[in-house]
């Protein structure tokens, strides 16, 4: 037993951790227990991936099956990382149509959280390039799905947090690209009316995404910065930098953040500073286009090791709610103006369009999504409740993979699929035997 | 048309072997792996061809069993230019201390059957005027340890025969030897271990340590981290009288 986390640090929950070797290592592993779950690298931020009693870390899954360069379909076992594919796919031309946020997922977690990029209102989510999954059921016995073989199952793994089996292997679709570079503009929006304009206007490109100063109160509530990007053709490519390596290498780890900060470092005002310095930094880029490396546009973060240890010790909270499009603009509105109010400290604060989900569980819906980081204090937890509320008026939902502490009811009001895959569950003989510290909070 | 070289990388069912034969494949090397598990090699050749898209092949071999070594060597497709053992197998030393068949068979696999494998090549390649002959052994072989003394002769003997190798090798001509000598790594072999996170290397720097003294700038012994070296020299400076009372 030891102690286990999220990304987010909290909570901390003891654990029985187990490293199966290969895929058949797990049926005996799955003999004889319950109150388990699979967890990849750690990257949800809340308690998805912390077994009741054990938790099935899939770091050794990480070879690789096949590849066909004429179709682009891949089949990997579940604990190869993005991180991977990439840095051995994009000197051969080949990229993902699905990245989330961080590079250093696994692919069983892509699936299980069905996690989304910055291209979701074009191309849908990480499940929606997924041809078939191999899902290890309760029973040990290991069971093809994809949208014509078990489909149902397919429909509920995608997106089911892990609750429906231990997913083994995967065959995604990569696309072939011309270069490694994105062309990106940015876009200054000073308030959040023309931030929601710059969304919708750049919602052509590939990739759109704003990113928010929370701390902007008053008539500047919702200024933004807005990068619109699209993957460089060889011509674009030439155009901007000819001496360049078409298909550039991944970057190179940065410093890492050493230890915990103390919980100071990241006071109001030091985070008002930054955001000020950082939009008038993007200001100045504005609307001239810049060619820009893969790894550093898609994985910003990921160039400093540990970036969560900067929220000190006792962790942090990531809010991350969507919002259908009708109620978007009023309901966006009064959580930012809450937020502002509050003044906490959050400097990463993303709002971007969604499109439609296809998992039974999947987070997006069409509308916008907010996500907020907050370092925790007592206080946080009765405000992040009163934001829940005012989410589930609207008819918006959390994310999964970045809850630790909404309530049941949030959760039921948010997500229509629960009852089905509560059926799916029992069918399967998974109620007792998978079971997360998120999925028994959330009584799924 | 260059035709390109080929490596044979003896224990590629493991981590490290896994993680050399795919450096050398990154370099379009033509890679073959020989293992006991088949099937756990067959996984890691799959591997290889999916990142790289060159073929690996899979040769069946338990080193145990010696007495088949030369005909494995004499049946083998063709004779590669570079071959390495990565084979090992810590044991339990509290269970070597009590059960002499399982301290036969550590000293078995560590010493005895990569040796005997090597020689093979190594005389194999002097009659065909070229070669190299990687054997990975370990720091564990410098001095003998109460915590793991088996292991530790048994990678002791495998340095020295690795040692006699090249010098005799040296002698006649073109046949070059090396010595891999990791110190923690990161692999199913240790995966029950708690390491030393600054010592602990992966079995992908292992892989390139291997192929830059192998192939590129050629060295005789090679510590892997240059932190190791240096805890080794420590180690063997201390004198005997009050080494032996240490826990180590």
């Amino acid at each position: 037993m030891s102690d286990l986390a999220g990304w987010g640090n909290y909570p901390r929950i003891p654990t029985e951790q187990l490293v199966p070797a290969r895929a058949e290592a797990i049926a005996p592993l799955l003999a004889g227990r319950s109150g388990l779950v699979a967890r990849g690298q750690g990257r949800a931020y809340g308690d998805a991936a912390v077994g009741m009693a054990t938790t099935l870390t899939s770091s050794r899954l990480n070879r690789m099956r096949r590849f066909d360069p004429a179709s682009g379909e891949l089949t990997v076992e579940a604990g190869v990382t993005i991180a991977d594919i990439l840095a051995t796919y994009v000197p051969r031309g080949f990229f993902l149509k699905v990245v989330p946020g961080t590079k250093f997922v696994s692919i069983g977690g892509a699936i299980a959280a069905d996690v989304h990029g910055k291209n979701h209102h074009r191309d849908g989510g990480f499940g929606d390039h997924v041809i078939a999954l191999r899902l290890m059921l309760p029973n040990g016995e290991i069971v093809t799905c994809s949208r014509h073989a078990n489909a149902e199952l397919f429909h509920a793994t995608v997106g089911g947090m892990g609750l429906t089996g231990i997913i083994v292997e995967a065959t995604l679709v990569l696309m072939p690209i011309e270069t490694g570079w994105l062309v990106q503009e940015t876009h200054v929006a000073e308030d959040l009316d023309a931030a929601m304009a710059a969304l919708e206007r750049t919602a052509a490109h590939t990739y759109s995404v704003a990113w928010i100063d929370c701390l902007a109160r008053g008539r500047a509530l919702g200024r933004s910065l807005i990068y619109a990007a699209d993957h460089a053709s060889a011509a674009d490519k030439d155009r901007f930098a000819p001496a360049r390596d078409a298909f550039p290498p991944q970057r190179r780890a940065g410093p890492s953040m050493p230890a915990f900060m103390p919980s100071f470092v990241l006071n109001p005002l030091a985070v008002r500073g930054f955001n000020a310095l950082y939009f008038r930094r993007g200001a100045r880029q504005a609307l001239t286009p810049q060619l820009v490396h893969w790894d550093p546009y898609f994985f910003p973060l990921d160039t400093i090791g540990h970036w969560n240890r900067i929220y000190g010790p006792r962790g942090f909270l990531q809010h991350q709610c969507v919002i259908p499009a009708a109620n978007a603009r009023r309901v966006l509105a009064e959580i930012l103006d809450r937020v502002a109010r509050r003044g906490s400290a959050s400097f990463l604060a993303v709002l971007k369009q969604l499109g439609d989900s296809h998992g039974l569980m999947s987070f997006p819906l069409r509308g916008y999504t907010l996500a907020m980081d907050f370092p925790i204090q007592d206080s946080l937890f009765g405000f992040l409740d009163e934001l829940d509320a005012i989410v589930t008026a609207a008819g918006g939902r959390l994310y999964l993979a970045k809850d630790a502490r909404q309530s049941r009811a949030t959760f039921a009001a948010g997500y229509a699929g629960l009852d089905g895959l509560r059926d799916i569950r029992r069918c399967i003989g998974a109620t007792d035997k998978l079971v997360s510290h998120l999925s028994a909070r959330l009584g799924i | 048309m260059t035709v390109s070289k080929s490596v044979l990388v003896i224990g590629g069912s493991s981590d490290i072997g896994h993680a050399t034969a795919l450096r050398y494949a990154e370099r379009s090397w033509q890679v073959a792996l020989a293992a006991r598990d088949t099937i756990t090699a067959q996984r890691n050749a799959d591997d290889i061809k999916a990142r790289t898209g060159n073929d690996v092949a899979v040769h069946a071999l338990d080193i145990l069993e010696t007495d088949r070594l030369a005909a494995f060597v004499d049946d083998l497709p063709a004779l590669p230019d570079t071959v390495i053992s990565v084979v090992g197998e810590l044991g339990d030393q509290a269970r070597a201390e009590r059960d002499i068949a399982h301290a036969a068979m550590v000293m078995r696999t560590n010493f005895e059957a990569p040796s005997l494998l090597l020689g093979l090549f190594a005389n194999a390649f002097a009659a065909r005027g070229s070669g190299t002959i990687v054997g990975v052994s370990s720091v564990a072989g410098d001095r003998g340890r109460g915590s793991n003394y088996v292991y530790g002769a048994a990678k002791a003997g495998f340095s020295q025969f690795l040692s006699g190798l090249r010098n005799r090798m040296a002698l006649t001509g073109k046949v070059r030897v090396v010595t891999v000598k990791p110190g923690f790594v990161r692999t199913r072999m240790t995966a029950h271990l708690k390491l030393p996170a600054p010592l602990t290397v992966t079995p992908a720097r292992v892989a390139a340590d291997i192929y830059a003294a192998a192939e590129e700038s050629p060295r005789d012994v090679i510590y892997v981290g240059r932190r190791f070296w240096l805890v080794m020299t420590i180690i063997g400076l201390i004198p005997e009288a009050l080494f032996k009372r240490l826990k180590l």
